[in-house]
């Protein structure tokens, strides 16, 4: 009976295999579970799995978060639509591989030296300008220095503060150096705003022109509204099967949804969850459930009462049910979070932590230890956080009733909530977008004494372990401190974690891509134009 | 003759001064939003040097008011700057918008205004009948949805249960016209439905007011069949108040279209307004309010020296 079963699941894998509706990674879960062994699974996920790419085809994309006011320099990239096009048409020393590893783009190999102040990266070859000529040392350091400087207007300066110079070594290779050892630098150059642009004579960057090194050629640039791209034929990677590409950009979810359904673009980025299960029953149309390293988070002022007091803050994080807000908000499509800003989609990610279960007489006890009882807070969020996201805290404040918490939701405008709600209100609801590493993210939000240590959380063992780690070459001893850190900010942080929310997109069922997804964009790490083929 | 030119030459003076008005109350509506450009633009991603890096770039280390008649004395001269954010010439930023939303407009316009006069017309001479209620509950019940909730039905039954038009109306540069009235065609019908039932309304009652005139009264008694009353007798003197509700709903056409816009990814001006706003971009915003300001002004001038030039008793006022 269980054999049966058994081959009925996977006859059941072979075909979503077939079809590319499961990714790689799925697929030899669901297979070991059924009981096949790793190797076996393997073997059969490669003949059930598409055939190889084919070349041709017009892509038309319809892209969400597109501003008439975008432009072409890569210091001031913000909406999601630029961050496709610039994944379309620019290349970065650096990328992440459909499979989470960090792969070469314009630098085909790097290494470090010993404490990581070092790192040198060898440029590759191939890799040319649309306008023709070759990608220089000179061009990669005119780029990078536009994030960097006294007058850099870049939003990417405080990812490069650390550097202290970048020099040509001559033989088509450069040297970043640093202040302090950073082991994660090869990764920080996947960042999208440190797109390769051409440099000027006088050593800046040259990016008005929208000329780049990837994939795509750029034919046609109207902000907010489009861009057309072709096949740049000498492009230094595999891939780029479609000959053209079109990206429209189409702000409204309904409107995202209909062009897809009536077959006006091949693929959306950003569906209304809402409304994915009846997307779902259209037999053309495959949808894309990619679990990632977004996050949505609650960060409370640890210095700000009754925050400062860490039972206060723990009964808070007991009296959340995830599970519930998972499935009634985000519709299933996230991974629940656990306190500690570090998603099963990154790299390091300790999986032996036990999750925070949802327990009120828990929380009960520690308020009760904190002589906090009938505890009654502010609340505050937007509906930009996030899809849901009032509803969400609503939901939040009926569960903490439970525990005797009395959580005032306050709702404040879209308008200006980054700038006089977050880092300002005792409380509030935050989405943070993926960072390819744990260093990154906690440097940038929970460090002592980063700009948006968005909790004021204060740890004098969480920030040792945060400098060693980051320049610790060893990767299971770093493993060993994110483990650490991670138990930390769980346990004495100020930052309820709700969730890390899926990226969720679609195409037509004629379009195809590999075994996985990367994990660090939507639309495959936002370069589905040059992975992604049309079925032959 | 000369009393019109008197009156336009009157009434573009006055609008200047309104123009002025407006642009003062814009730019200090801008002020106050909450948050500033250089946030809006770099993002949540910003430090506090990184955005007073920009902020001077900007120039937005100015006090407002200096910077209000820095743009002021400049437009004055037909300059309208650049936009603060993207750093382009604002002329260049929206005029193909604005050209797309005049196209739509058109289009628009050439549909319904016909249709409804000569439905309100149709309505007015066989008032009271099924047809006049038929009429009336359809148009009313279009203008009373709103627009966006036309445009979805429409999409549903129009593009995706029979895919007769495309659901998005993007534009590319070489469509032909045909191709473009096709793919243009769903939200100009949307526009259509939104503004036929006020100008037909109008236009009925118009006409029905004027029925009860000793004049018409006397022309029925002579015999003259019941459209030839309507249409030669009664409509003339019903231009003036027909003329300043179409007037009124072109206006529309080319500043309300926002909704319809977004629904239907039409790259029309409003778009390019919201963007602007949420960027706090003023020289867009403030041109794109001037332009819609202008277009009221120019419409409501327009809809006058119509109503004067049909009605011969205005032109000699005692």
């Amino acid at each position: 009976m269980k054999k049966n079963k058994d081959q009925i699941l996977l006859d059941k894998l072979a075909d979503a295999a077939r079809t590319g509706t499961i990714s790689r990674r799925s697929f030899m879960h669901y297979a070991a579970a059924a009981g096949v062994t790793a190797s076996a699974a393997t073997g059969l996920w490669g003949t059930s799995a598409q055939a190889a790419p084919t070349r041709g085809g017009i892509f038309r994309l319809g892209a969400h978060d597109g501003n008439t006011s975008d432009t072409h320099d890569p210091g001031t990239y913000v909406t999601f639509s630029m961050i496709q096009v610039a994944h379309t048409f620019r290349s970065y020393l650096t990328l992440i591989e459909p499979d989470g590893s960090l792969g070469p783009d314009v630098a085909s190999e790097w290494s470090a030296s010993p404490d990581a102040k070092e790192w040198t990266f060898t440029l590759n070859p191939g890799a040319t300008w649309h306008s023709g000529g070759k990608v220089t040392a000179n061009d990669v350091i005119a780029s990078l220095n536009h994030h960097r400087g006294e007058g850099s207007t870049s939003a990417a300066k405080a990812l490069l503060t650390d550097v202290q110079d970048i020099v040509d070594n001559g033989d088509h290779s450069i040297t970043i150096k640093l202040g302090s050892g950073n082991a994660d630098l090869p990764w920080l150059m996947t960042d999208y705003h440190l797109a390769m642009v051409p440099a000027n004579d006088d050593g800046t960057a040259s990016w008005k022109s929208g000329d780049g090194c990837g994939p795509y050629k750029l034919t046609n640039t109207e902000f907010g509204v489009g861009y057309t791209f072709t096949r740049h034929e000498d492009w230094h990677l595999d891939g780029a099967y479609f000959d053209e590409v079109v990206v429209t950009v189409l702000n409204d979810p309904n409107a995202r949804q209909t062009a897809l359904v009536t077959g006006d673009v091949d693929a959306i980025t950003q569906l209304e969850l809402k409304t994915l299960a009846l997307l779902q029953r259209d037999p053309n149309i495959v949808i894309d459930n990619v679990p990632s390293a977004a996050a949505i988070t609650m960060p409370m002022l640890c210095d700000v009462a009754p925050f400062d007091n860490p039972d206060v803050r723990n009964a808070l994080k007991l009296s959340i049910d995830r599970n519930e807000i998972i499935e009634k908000i985000a519709f299933g499509a996230a991974s629940p979070g656990n306190d500690f800003h570090h998603s099963p989609a990154m790299p390091y990610w300790p999986d032996d932590i036990p999750q925070r279960e949802y327990d009120p007489e828990q929380a009960k006890s520690l308020l009760k230890k904190a002589g906090a009882e009938g505890l009654s807070v502010n609340l505050s969020v937007a509906d930009s956080v996030y899809s849901g996201a009032v509803d969400m805290c609503v939901l939040y404040s009926e569960q903490a009733k439970k525990s005797g918490i009395d959580i005032n939701v306050v709702r404040e405008p879209n308008d200006g909530y980054y700038s006089d709600v977050w880092l300002k209100k005792p409380w509030c609801a935050v989405q943070w977008g993926a960072r390819p590493t744990p260093d990154v993210m906690y440097s940038l939000a929970y460090k002592d004494d980063a700009a948006w240590n968005e909790s004021h959380w204060q740890n004098e063992r969480f920030n040792e372990l945060l400098l060693a780690a980051k320049a610790e070459l060893d990767n299971t001893r770093r493993a060993e401190m994110y483990r650490e850190m991670a138990m930390l900010a769980r346990d004495d942080g100020g930052t309820v974690i709700p969730f890390f929310p899926n990226f969720v997109y679609a195409r037509r069922k004629n379009v195809q891509h590999g075994p996985d997804l990367a994990a660090s964009w939507q639309m495959d790490g936002a370069r589905a134009c040059s992975r992604w083929w049309f079925e032959a | 003759m000369g009393d019109i030119l008197r009156l336009v030459g009157k009434r573009l003076g006055l609008g200047v001064g309104i123009l002025l008005i407006i642009s003062a109350i814009i730019f200090f509506m801008v002020e106050l939003l909450p948050g500033d450009i250089a946030q809006a633009v770099l993002g949540q991603g910003a430090t506090p040097e990184n955005l007073a890096a920009l902020r001077k770039e900007m120039g937005l280390d100015q006090p407002a008011l200096v910077r209000y008649f820095d743009w002021l004395t400049s437009a004055v001269m037909f300059d309208f700057g650049n936009s603060i954010v993207t750093g382009e010439s604002v002329v260049d930023t929206i005029s193909t918008r604005f050209a797309n939303t005049l196209f739509l407009a058109a289009y628009a316009a050439v549909i319904a205004v016909p249709i409804s006069i000569v439905l309100g017309v149709l309505v007015a001479l066989l008032r009271n009948s099924i047809f006049d209620r038929v009429v009336n509950v359809l148009t009313l019940t279009s203008i009373s949805s709103p627009e966006f909730f036309l445009g979805y039905i429409l999409i549903l039954y129009l593009a995706v249960k029979t895919g007769m038009f495309p659901a998005i109306a993007s534009l590319s540069n070489d469509m032909t016209f045909g191709e473009l009235l096709h793919r243009t065609f769903l939200p100009a019908l949307t526009l259509v439905l939104v503004v036929t039932a006020h100008m037909m309304r109008m236009t009925r009652a118009a006409i029905i007011n004027l029925l009860a005139s000793p004049y018409i009264e006397m022309a029925r008694l002579k015999g003259t069949p019941p459209w030839k009353v309507i249409v030669k007798h009664a409509l003339p003197n019903a231009w003036a108040p027909i003329i300043n509700v179409v007037a009124l709903n072109l206006a529309y056409l080319i500043t309300g279209v926002v909704l319809v816009e977004v629904v239907f990814v039409y790259p029309g001006i409003g778009q390019a307004l919201v963007d602007s706003v949420s960027k706090r971009d003023f020289p867009v915003v403030q041109a794109c309010c001037l332009i819609f300001a202008a277009t009221f002004i120019l419409l409501n001038l327009a809809a006058d020296v119509g109503a004067i030039l049909t009605n011969p008793r205005l032109r000699h006022p005692k």
